[in-house]
C-alpha cells in the first residue's frame, strides 16, 4: 500500500519542486527537520510564518506551506521583527544563512537578540556564499578556500551560538544534518522558547565549499560532520586535547527572559493608563 | 463638541495625521529633521494600541514596516536625507511585494550629510527613481501644517489603495514650521482601507485577484497562506522565470499609476485662469510662491499659481494645460533643478521655462520671486 509521506502535507504542491538546491546539499534535510518539529508541537499551519532573506537557505519559505515571506538580502530577522510585534499570535521563524544572518545582516542579528524577539531563528552554516558561487563568508574557516580567497582567507571565522549568547539570546544550540534526530530536537525546543532562540545547523556545501576544499562529496563531508563534532556534554568530560579542533554541538544556552512582546503589551497597558 | 485646534510643528501633524487615518505601526530610525515624527509616533500609537519600534539602522526600519504592513498592518516611517537613501533597495522591494505603507522623508539638504538642520527638495528625483529597476512611484509635497496632516491621511489611502508604498515628501521648512490646525473630527476625512479577500482559502491568489488597484488582498494569519517574494513573481507569489508572466507582473505594477492618473492628480491652482506667468511651485516652496502671486497681482501682474501635492506621478495633462496658456512657466525649487526637467519634458509648445532656485539651505523669499517675475512678465 502506498502512503503518503508525512511531510508532504507540509509542503506546497506543482512547479516548485524539484528545489534550487544542489544534490547533496544538507538544506533539505535541516526543511524536514522543521517540518517534523512543527508537525510534533501541533502548531497550526495558519500561525506559521516562515521569513528568510536571500541565498541558497532562503529559498525554503516557498516549499513550505506555512506564511511566508522571502525578503531581501540580510534582513529576514528585521522583517520578522515587524511580523511578531504587529501580531504576536504569529509563530515566527526566521530562516537564514552564514552570510546573510551574519556578515549584511549582522546588525540586525545581534539587536534582535539583544531586545529579545520571539523568533525561532534557524541559521544554515554551510561556511560558504552558495547562490553567487562560492565566495567566503564569516564562518568560513581561516585558511580555507572560496572562490574570492583563492589562497584561503586571511580572515576569523564568527561563532554564531556565542555571538548571539552575547547579544543576549534566550536559547542557542548547534546541530548538524549528520545528527539530524538530535536537529529535530533542538529547532523543537527553539520553537517552543518565549523570546529569541537561535539554532545552527551545520549544513555541507559540496558543491562549491566542498569542491574548492577538497573535502570529498556529500556523504564524505556528512561523515565528516560525524567525525569532527561533540556534543558539549561530552566535550565536558573529556581532557582538551580530545577536543581539540573539534566542533562543539548541543545546547549553549537556554534561559528564561521575559519576551518582547510581552514587554510592549506593558507599555500599551501603561499609555492606555495615562489617557485622559 | 468644540474644535479640536492646536497648535502644532509639520511633522506633529503629520504623526496625528496618520493615527486619524489608522495607522498602528511604526519602524524607525532617529534623524534630523525628521525626529519629531517618531517621537510622537511613540507617544500616541501605544496609546491606540499601536507598536513603535526604534530600530538599529533605517534599513532596518523600513524593513520592519515592510515585515508589519505584509502581516497586516497599516505602517509607517521616518526620516530624511542619509537614511532615505538607505531605505532605497527596500523601497524596491515594498513595490515588487505589493506592501501598503507610508515612507515619510522630512528633506534636509545634501548631498551626504549635508546641512542635517536645514530644509531642501532636492530628493524629489530620488523619490521617483532611487530603487533600481523600473516600478510606480506616489509621492506627496504638503505646503503648510494642516497638509501635513491630511496628505498623511491621503498618502495611507493611497497605500492601501494602490497596494504600495506610498512617499510623504516634507521637507524641514514645512516639518518645524508651527501653525494653527484644526484637526478633523473622526469621519471628516476619508479614511480608506483595503478590502480583505471573502473567497476560500484555496482559491486565493495574493497577487491574482486581477487588479492591482483596490482589489482584496489577505493578513497572516487569517486562513489564507500566501507567499511573498522580492523575485519576480506569478499570482500565486512564487517565483517565475517565464516571459509571459514577468511581463505581467512588470504590466501589473506599472498600470498602478499609469492606468489611474485621473485619480492621482491633486493640484492646487491660484489665479490660473488668466495667468500670463505661472509659477510652478509644491512643499516648503510653494509658501512664498503663494506670497509672491499676491504681490504680483497687487502690482497689476497677471499671475498664477501652479502647485501639485502629488507629485509622482507627475500631473503632465495639468502642467501641459498651464503651459499652453502662460507666456512664461516659473519653477521654483528649492534643489538645483528637479521637477524642472518634468516641466519641460511636458512643454511641448514655446511656452518660456524658467528655473527660480535656491539650495542654501534658506526658503526663496517672496522678493527673490519678485525679481523674476518681473523680469519674465
Amino acid at each position: 500500500m502506498i502512503t503518503m509521506h508525512p511531510s508532504f502535507e507540509m509542503l506546497r504542491p506543482g512547479k516548485k519542486f524539484p528545489t534550487v538546491w544542489c544534490p547533496g546539499c544538507g538544506h533539505g534535510i535541516v526543511q524536514g527537520a522543521i517540518i517534523r518539529a512543527v508537525q510534533k508541537l501541533g502548531i497550526p499551519r495558519d500561525q506559521m510564518v516562515m521569513v528568510s532573506g536571500i541565498g541558497c537557505s532562503s529559498r525554503m519559505p516557498v516549499y513550505v506551506d506555512f506564511n511566508s515571506l522571502h525578503t531581501a538580502h540580510g534582513r529576514a530577522i528585521a522583517f520578522a521583527t515587524g511580523v511578531k510585534l504587529h501580531n504576536p499570535k504569529l509563530h515566527v521563524i526566521v530562516i537564514t544563512g552564514d552570510g546573510d544572518a551574519l556578515a549584511i545582516g549582522g546588525n540586525h542579528f545581534i539587536h534582535a537578540a539583544r531586545r529579545n524577539v520571539e523568533l525561532t531563528v534557524i541559521l544554515l552554516n554551510n561556511n560558504i556564499y552558495g547562490m553567487t558561487g562560492g565566495q567566503y563568508s564569516p564562518t568560513t574557516p581561516i585558511g580555507k578556500r572560496a572562490s574570492t580567497a583563492p589562497y584561503g582567507t586571511a580572515e576569523r571565522d564568527f561563532d554564531p551560538c556565542a555571538l548571539a549568547v552575547a547579544a543576549g539570546a534566550v536559547f542557542a544550540a548547534r546541530g548538524t544534518v549528520f545528527g539530524v534526530v538530535e536537529l529535530e530536537k533542538m529547532i523543537q525546543q527553539a520553537l517552543a522558547k518565549r523570546g529569541f532562540a537561535l539554532v545552527e545547523a551545520l549544513s555541507p556545501c559540496p558543491t562549491l565549499y566542498g569542491r574548492l576544499n577538497r573535502e570529498g562529496n556529500a556523504v564524505k563531508m556528512i561523515q565528516w560532520q560525524k567525525e569532527n563534532t561533540i556534543n558539549a556534554k561530552a566535550a565536558a568530560k573529556l581532557p582538551p586535547e580530545k577536543t581539540a579542533g573539534k566542533i562543539i554541538t548541543g545546547v549553549f544556552h537556554d534561559a528564561e527572559v521575559t519576551p518582547y512582546t510581552e514587554v510592549y503589551q506593558g507599555i500599551i497597558d501603561k499609555a492606555q493608563g495615562q489617557k485622559q | 463638541m468644540s474644535a479640536d485646534i492646536r497648535l502644532l510643528q509639520g511633522n506633529e501633524a503629520c504623526a496625528e495625521g496618520a493615527i486619524y487615518a489608522g495607522c498602528d505601526f511604526f519602524g524607525g530610525y532617529p534623524i534630523t529633521p525628521s525626529t519629531e515624527v517618531a517621537e510622537e509616533m511613540a507617544r500616541l500609537l501605544p496609546r491606540h494600541g499601536g507598536k513603535f519600534i526604534q530600530m538599529e539602522d533605517e534599513i532596518a526600519g523600513i524593513a520592519t514596516m515592510l515585515g508589519a504592513g505584509a502581516a497586516g498592518a497599516k505602517a509607517m516611517t521616518a526620516t530624511s536625507g542619509p537614511g532615505f537613501s538607505l531605505m532605497m533597495e527596500l523601497l524596491g522591494y515594498g513595490c515588487m511585494a505589493e506592501i501598503p505603507a507610508v515612507i515619510v522623508n522630512v528633506q534636509r539638504a545634501g548631498p551626504s550629510t549635508g546641512l542635517p538642520t536645514k530644509g531642501a527638495q532636492a530628493d524629489m528625483m530620488q523619490a521617483r527613481w532611487g530603487t533600481h529597476g523600473d516600478h510606480p512611484a506616489i509621492a506627496l509635497c504638503p505646503s503648510s501644517v494642516a497638509e501635513s496632516f491630511s496628505l498623511t491621511v491621503k498618502s495611507f489611502n493611497l497605500a492601501e489603495r494602490f497596494r504600495m508604498p506610498v512617499q510623504l515628501m516634507l521637507d524641514e521648512f514645512i516639518g518645524h514650521l508651527r501653525e494653527k490646525v484644526t484637526i478633523p473630527a473622526p469621519g471628516e476625512l476619508e479614511v480608506y482601507t483595503h478590502p480583505r479577500p471573502s473567497v476560500a482559502p484555496g482559491e486565493y491568489r495574493h497577487f491574482g485577484d486581477g487588479t492591482s488597484v483596490g482589489g482584496a488582498y489577505a493578513a497572516m494569519g487569517t486562513g489564507y497562506r500566501f507567499n511573498i517574494t522580492g523575485l519576480t513573481h506569478d499570482p500565486m507569489g512564487f517565483p517565475t522565470g517565464r516571459t509571459d508572466e514577468i511581463r505581467w507582473k512588470m504590466d501589473r505594477l506599472r498600470a498602478k499609476t499609469d492606468d489611474h492618473l485621473p485619480e492621482l492628480v491633486d493640484v492646487e491652482r491660484e489665479f490660473l485662469d488668466d495667468a500670463e506667468v505661472v509659477l510652478f511651485a509644491y512643499g516648503g516652496g510653494a509658501r512664498t510662491a503663494q506670497e509672491a502671486v499676491r504681490l504680483a497681482r497687487a502690482r497689476g501682474i497677471k499671475a498664477g499659481l501652479l502647485r501639485p501635492r502629488i507629485v509622482w506621478p507627475f500631473p503632465d495633462q495639468t502642467v501641459a494645460d498651464a503651459l499652453a496658456k502662460a507666456k512664461a512657466m516659473l519653477v521654483v525649487e528649492l534643489n538645483q533643478g528637479q521637477l524642472i526637467g518634468e516641466v519641460r519634458r511636458v512643454n511641448q509648445g514655446g511656452t518660456k521655462v524658467v528655473p527660480v532656485l535656491r539650495y542654501d539651505g534658506e526658503i526663496i523669499t517672496p522678493d527673490e520671486l519678485m525679481t523674476a517675475v518681473e523680469a519674465n512678465r
